[in-house]
């Protein structure tokens, strides 16, 4: 314990799933991904509402909800421990510390009745043994590291006095206390103004070339994706169906659902207040996923064998991997 | 002291508009003894706000700045310190909760935090029903439950999900239920408070088009709040970007995104992220984001404004709106059309 593997990613999923209980019995919202993030590494996650990004990010963490969900097999390998044979004692002195996570939905993340610089300070205490008042006087420099204006005051607030986007940083501030060797963040930025994105971005960038942090960032904002990520995941009903550098995926991406989304950002020019265009259909719910290709349902480039045979996740190029039967060649194919 | 904003014209004169509000000011009490000089903080002050039927209005600008206090206080969900609020002809400013149920109806807010604005306890179904029942808008139980059914699969919700609770819910789908409920009462204005920040652009994409239907189907008009700002220029006829409680521009979508006048507007079209991986970095904002707690003396964009050239009132009174062009108003003192 406490020596850490320098050689190797950071960390492995493989074949990872997790299991909600629903009316119907228990349903897989996350069906063996299996992915890797280096030391340093950025690695963008995204995909169709519902399609298992936040459950994904719970099971990394262990902190998929008790008694309705839980891991239903798969290994998770950080920092060279195996997480999920990992005492709850174990793995709560590494959450917060060593891996951190901002939460799609800051209000739930926060004590409502603690005001919110204690939040952070506990968190400094609790891992790193500081004093009372070192702790606050850190836990105030975070508020401004993270852009919260007047953070001697702010520390003081409760989170319902907290702007929207506010409570969001104070999250972020939360996660990156202990200068995590991993972070997961779950839509870190979409409750913030532009601006104020742009310095968060900055704040993660510095943060990884001073302490090599890696990042798993879900988020559905692509110019996010674009700037920030080194390689991205696209997952679609509990699936990875196409990973790539972040370059080959804006410019080649090869799943039909990949390019599908890549369509539906409203884009200057592209004809304003006409609709945008869709991809006709809903996510199938986690109770009644297709046996074959998860996405046939909606796909353009649907054939008798998508519907029977699942299709796997097979190489295509350099570091690019598509889960389909018939990929995308070109833009216009 | 502050150049009074005409009314948007983007109505003809006969027609009434559907919703105005002048000057609307909210301030919330803060704790005493958190601040030397505390008492109240102005997240919203003296803020004009046109709306015609069919209409859609952006309103954009930074975290805290008020766009959620602003779009409360026009539903009256929060209350006014001072201003006056006309709907459909009628002065709502401080009708109390009886007279205000039936209005109440025609007037419905998208919440930011889907999580926070759900019951717990009711189920998706019963959640989009709730208010049905509250304004009696379904003859039978059965006809409830096919209007239920209806508006889970126009905001793109299976049917399978309506005996979920919110907390067995992906993050988007919350949203959605909110967009389901706020839409179940048939409307004609509706405060949309990031309403898609948690759906993937696919989704997104349903959701907006949906929303352009109503508005072009059945004229419904709608303030939308966003942080995004591609999806603000894609929807909105109009936008106003707020700053720290003031609005600092307003115009027609195109002007707005091609010629912003303000110093805040050009910044935060210049710190949209693009979508070319590895595009160059723009230059950002620096100086310190101001405190509603704390307001700056003077323009409350001042201590983070790159303009190098500006006058001494920069610093001792804030700018009011000023008209720029057609349809375009801005608060900028360093502003060549500003009148000196
Ligand atoms: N407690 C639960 N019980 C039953 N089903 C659940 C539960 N929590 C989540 N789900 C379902 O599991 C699936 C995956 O949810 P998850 O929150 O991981 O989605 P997501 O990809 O993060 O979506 P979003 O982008 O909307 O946040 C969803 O279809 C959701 O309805
Ligand atoms: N109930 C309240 N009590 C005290 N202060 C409040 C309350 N609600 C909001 N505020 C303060 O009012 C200001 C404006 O908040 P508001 O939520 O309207 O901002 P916003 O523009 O919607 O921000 P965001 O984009 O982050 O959602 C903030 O400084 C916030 O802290
Ligand atoms: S496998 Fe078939 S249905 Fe699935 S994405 Fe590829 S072409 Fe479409
Ligand atoms: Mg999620
Ligand atoms: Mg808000």
């Amino acid at each position: 314990m406490g020596d850490h593997e320098t050689s190797g990613p950071l960390l492995e999923v493989e074949d990872l799933s997790c299991e909600f209980l629903t009316e119907a019995g228990p349903a897989r919202a996350v069906d063996e991904v299996s992915f890797t993030v280096a030391r340093g590494e950025t690695v963008g996650l995204v995909g169709e509402s519902g399609c298992g990004k936040s459950a994904t990010a719970l099971a990394l963490m262990g902190l998929l909800p008790h008694r309705a969900g839980r891991v239903a097999g798969g290994a998770i390998r950080f920092d060279g421990e195996e997480m999920l044979r990992l005492s709850e004692k174990r793995r709560r002195d590494l959450r917060g510390n060593r891996l951190a996570m901002v939460f799609q939905e800051p209000m739930t993340a926060l004590n409502p009745v603690m005001v919110a610089g204690e939040q952070v300070a506990e968190v400094l205490r609790r891992h790193r043994d500081m004093s009372r008042k070192a702790a606050w006087e850190k836990t105030v420099s975070l508020f401004e590291d993270v852009g919260i204006p007047a953070p001697a005051q702010r520390v003081r607030d409760y989170p319902h006095q907290l702007s929207g986007g506010m409570r969001q940083r104070v999250v972020i501030a939360m996660a990156i206390a202990c200068e995590p060797a991993l972070l997961i963040a779950d839509e870190p930025t979409t409750a913030l103004d532009v601006t104020i994105q742009a310095q968060i971005l900055e704040l993660l960038r510095s943060l990884q070339l001073r302490t090599g942090l890696s990042i798993l960032l879900i988020t559905h904002d692509l110019g996010v994706v674009a700037q920030l990520c080194d390689r991205v995941l696209v997952m679609y009903a509990g699936q990875i169906v196409e990973t790539a550098p972040v370059g080959a995926l804006f410019e080649a991406p090869r799943h039909p659902y990949t390019v599908g989304l890549l369509r539906s950002m409203p884009r200057p020019g592209s004809g304003d207040r006409t609709r945008l265009p869709e991809i006709p259909g809903n996510v199938p719910p986690i109770t009644a996923r297709p046996t074959g290709c998860h996405f046939a349902d909606r796909c353009d480039r649907t054939k008798a064998r998508c519907q029977d045979h699942p299709p796997l996740l097979d190489a295509l190029g350099p570091d690019h991997h598509a889960r389909c039967h018939f990929p995308v060649t070109s833009p216009q194919d | 002291m502050s150049t009074k904003p005409q009314n948007a014209k983007t109505q003809n004169a006969e027609t009434p508009p559907l919703l105005k509000a002048e000057s609307i000011t909210v301030e919330y009490p803060v704790g005493a003894g958190l601040f030397g000089h505390g008492g109240s903080l102005r997240a919203v002050v003296d803020v004009d706000l046109t709306l015609a039927a069919g209409e859609c209005h952006g309103l954009v600008g930074e975290s805290g700045c008020g766009k959620s206090s602003l779009g409360r206080a026009l539903l009256r969900l929060t209350d006014v310190t001072a201003g006056r609020i006309e709907f459909e002809g009628r002065d709502i400013t401080h009708l109390s909760t009886r007279p205000l149920r039936p209005i109440r109806r025609r007037m419905q807010m998208i919440f930011q935090d889907p999580q926070a604005s759900l019951n717990p306890r009711f189920t998706v179904a019963q959640a989009v029903a709730e208010p049905l029942i509250i304004h009696r808008l379904a003859p039978n139980r059965a006809a409830r439950s096919r209007r239920v059914l209806e508006l889970l699969k126009d905001v793109g919700l299976d049917e399978d999900l309506a005996g979920r609770f919110p907390h067995e819910l992906s993050g988007g789908q919350r949203q959605r239920v909110g967009v389901a409920r706020a839409l179940a009462v048939d409307p004609s204005f509706i405060v949309a408070d990031e309403p898609v920040s948690a759906l993937d652009v696919s989704v997104q994409a349903q959701l907006l088009n949906l929303l352009e239907d109503l508005r072009s189907n059945r004229n419904l008009a709608f303030l939308f709040i966003s942080h995004d700002l591609r999806v603000v220029r894609h929807l909105c006829d109009r936008v106003s970007v707020m700053y720290l409680g003031r609005i600092v521009e307003r115009a027609d979508t195109a002007t707005l995104f091609e010629a912003p006048q303000h110093p805040y507007t050009q910044a935060l079209l210049r710190a949209l992220p693009s979508l070319e991986p590895g595009a160059p970095a723009t230059d950002r904002l620096t100086g310190e984001v101001p405190s509603p707690l704390d307001p700056p003396r003077g323009c409350p964009f001042h201590p983070r404004c790159p303009v190098t050239e500006r006058p001494e009132t920069c610093f001792d009174t804030p700018p009011g709106l000023t008209t720029c062009g057609k349809n375009h108003q801005v608060a900028c003192y360093a502003h060549p059309q500003y009148p000196s």
